[in-house]
């Protein structure tokens, strides 16, 4: 199966548990917003503990069954607490 | 800041003025001007918070604070918005956000100022850690 290299970006509390503020991570080609999160979970069991994991794609937040590409700039989304 | 401008949005790391944010939503078809500040309390859950520190993903929170200040726009009759959101390291008593409506009559300026802020702290990508003096903590990260 062909891969593709993901540039993630990592803040809060996913910052702190994958221990860098960005990622390179492999997924299959084709994979979509929750198949990464499932599979950083795998990686990361501490993602697992938090109360919501949303993936954000291009600056928005992604879409359920969003697929993901090389060329996207992905963020790892926490449980947000501005204000 | 161009006060011409019918929404204003800022992410900072510099401290925020809430005269600013009246001056920037005057305006002559507005007989009422909302303000909302955010401050930083020094406790949480009877445990003492010595200083709170911001991290945003700026060019997304940018994002969707406009896209608050538009929805704003669409649901009640406002004449001007302002949405500022501090970034970085905020001691006790600092202005952590700041959100101004100004509208015609009072009720709508209410609900907006109120809809923007309550909506802003589920959706808009900034985190706050609090600092104690035996610790810190990633707020809400957590059930």
């Amino acid at each position: 199966m062909r891969t593709m290299e993901l540039n993630i970006l990592l803040f809060g509390i996913t910052k702190d548990i994958v221990g860098q503020q960005k990622l390179r991570y492999e997924m299959p080609e084709g994979a979509t917003v929750p198949d990464l999160v499932d599979d950083l979970k795998k990686s990361y069991p501490k993602l697992h503990d938090l109360d919501s994991v949303l993936v954000a794609v291009n600056n928005e937040y992604g879409q359920k069954q969003q697929v993901l590409h090389e060329s996207d700039e992905i963020a790892l989304i926490p449980p947000v607490s501005g204000g | 800041m161009n006060s011409d401008e019918k929404i204003s949005i800022l992410l900072t790391d510099d401290p925020l003025s809430v005269d600013t944010a009246l001056k920037v939503t005057q305006s002559n078809r507005a007989g009422a001007i909302d303000i909302f500040v955010g401050t930083v309390r020094n406790n949480t859950q009877q445990r003492s918070v010595e200083r709170l520190d911001f991290e945003a993903y700026h060019t997304m929170a940018v994002k969707e604070m406009e896209k608050l200040a538009n929805q704003a726009c669409e649901r009640w009759p406002v004449e001007k918005i302002a949405i500022y959101h501090r970034n970085g390291t905020l001691q006790i008593g600092d202005i952590a956000v700041v959100i101004a409506v100004s509208t015609p009559h009072r009720q709508a300026a209410f609900e907006a100022c109120k809809f923007v802020i309550d909506t802003l702290k589920q959706t808009v990508p900034i985190w706050k850690k609090e600092i104690f003096d035996d610790g810190e903590v990633w707020v809400s990260a957590h059930p």
